[in-house]
């Protein structure tokens, strides 16, 4: 891949464990994918961008929230298994911590009417953020008529029928995935 | 300690549903951690989840909330670890797998297959937080302000969202919800 690229440094652990720790308390608001490319790609270029696109996309493929597979790809690509490990640490850290404090503080007053009205509130303005999520998601995912029928029949079976999201993955998968099967056509 | 290795067994579970989002595991926590094990009520979960949207980071720290409820910091870091390690295994040893399989006639296949039920997931799991956010008129108007603004600007989330909190607050000020 970039191996031969010999104008991209590799970091110290340390120095690894930093620049995830402060990503992870800086990227507010989700769209951590971006702060990732920002972090990575622009200010420390640690990668270019081709191996940073080829590493999203298998975190997009995996299980695994997006910036978790990422920080473990990355730390893995510039220091091996520790790297991983101090990446997602560090990536990890603060929004952990600061969940920690709001399940205590939530136990301790999230009750009263006002803090029940604001968390009601935000909870609406989460439905929005998800929906456009939804629409990015499937603008980059979707691309025939039949790309459409699976996804409104996973919803459909698993928001309505309530069919176990593992079985509708494991059967909606296995079907979508022959349907874009290999075709001979497609050998060079 | 029975309660903590429900949390691992649980959160571990969860993980591995987490395709295309966390999103898509949100209809198997709210059947798990509402209906089956009753670790917090169903506007408890969508308070923790909607919060988690706010604090940095990978998306779904809420996990740590939830385990607090149920049994303090051994609970968050149970939950956190039962969470995030096995995926992160997965996609550890995949990745260094992956770039091994760039040929391989199969992996388009499976990126684009799977792409789409990951989308259908996150919907699904749309569908049943709406069920129990949007009680209201006023909540929809909230939730499709938000989406219409996200959607036309490139606009931090964080500040809608939270100013979603503040109307809620308004809301109850002025005892329309």
């Amino acid at each position: 891949m970039s191996d031969a690229d010999t104008s991209l440094s590799k970091p110290s652990l340390g120095k690894l464990f930093w620049v995830f720790l402060v990503m992870g308390a800086t990227s507010i608001g989700g769209g951590v994918v971006a702060y990732l490319r920002t972090g990575l790609v622009v200010r420390q270029r640690w990668l270019d961008d081709v191996t940073f696109v080829e590493l999203l996309s298998i975190s997009q493929t995996l299980p695994g929230l997006n910036a978790t597979n990422m920080s473990i790809l990355v730390g893995d690509r510039l220091r091996g298994g520790m790297g991983a490990l101090v990446a997602t640490l560090g990536m990890c850290l603060p929004g952990a911590s600061l969940m920690i404090a709001a399940g205590f503080l939530y136990g301790a007053g999230g009750d009263g009417p006002w803090s029940k009205a604001f968390l009601h509130g935000i909870a609406a303005g989460a439905v929005g953020l998800i929906l456009v999520v939804l629409v990015q998601l499937g603008a980059k995912t979707l691309k025939t008529f039949a790309d459409y029928v699976f996804v409104a029949a996973t919803a459909v079976a698993v928001a309505f029928f309530k069919v176990p999201v593992p079985y509708a993955l494991i059967v909606a998968g296995i079907v979508a995935i022959w349907w874009h099967r290999p075709r001979d056509k497609d050998v060079p | 300690m029975k309660q903590l290795w429900d949390l691992a067994g649980v959160f571990a579970y969860l993980s591995l549903l987490t395709i295309g989002g966390g999103m898509a595991a949100f209809p198997e926590m709210k059947e798990l951690t509402v209906d089956t094990y009753h670790w917090v009520t169903f506007p408890e979960l969508l308070h923790f989840y909607s919060l988690g949207q706010l604090a940095p980071g990978p998306n779904m720290m809420m996990v740590a909330s939830i385990g607090v409820t149920v049994a303090h910091i051994p609970g968050a870091l149970v939950a956190l670890v039962a969470f995030f390690l096995p995926t992160g295994l997965l996609t550890f040893f995949i990745g260094r797998l992956w770039t091994h399989l760039a040929t391989w006639r199969w992996r388009p296949a499976i990126q684009t297959g799977l792409g789409s039920v990951a989308v259908g997931l996150v919907l699904a799991g749309a569908i049943i937080m709406g069920r129990g956010a949007i009680t209201q008129f006023f909540f929809g108007v909230i939730a499709l302000a938000v989406f219409l603004l996200l959607w036309r600007t490139k606009i931090n989330p964080a500040y809608p969202v939270v100013a979603s909190g503040l109307i809620g607050m308004a809301l109850h000020y002025f005892n329309i919800a």
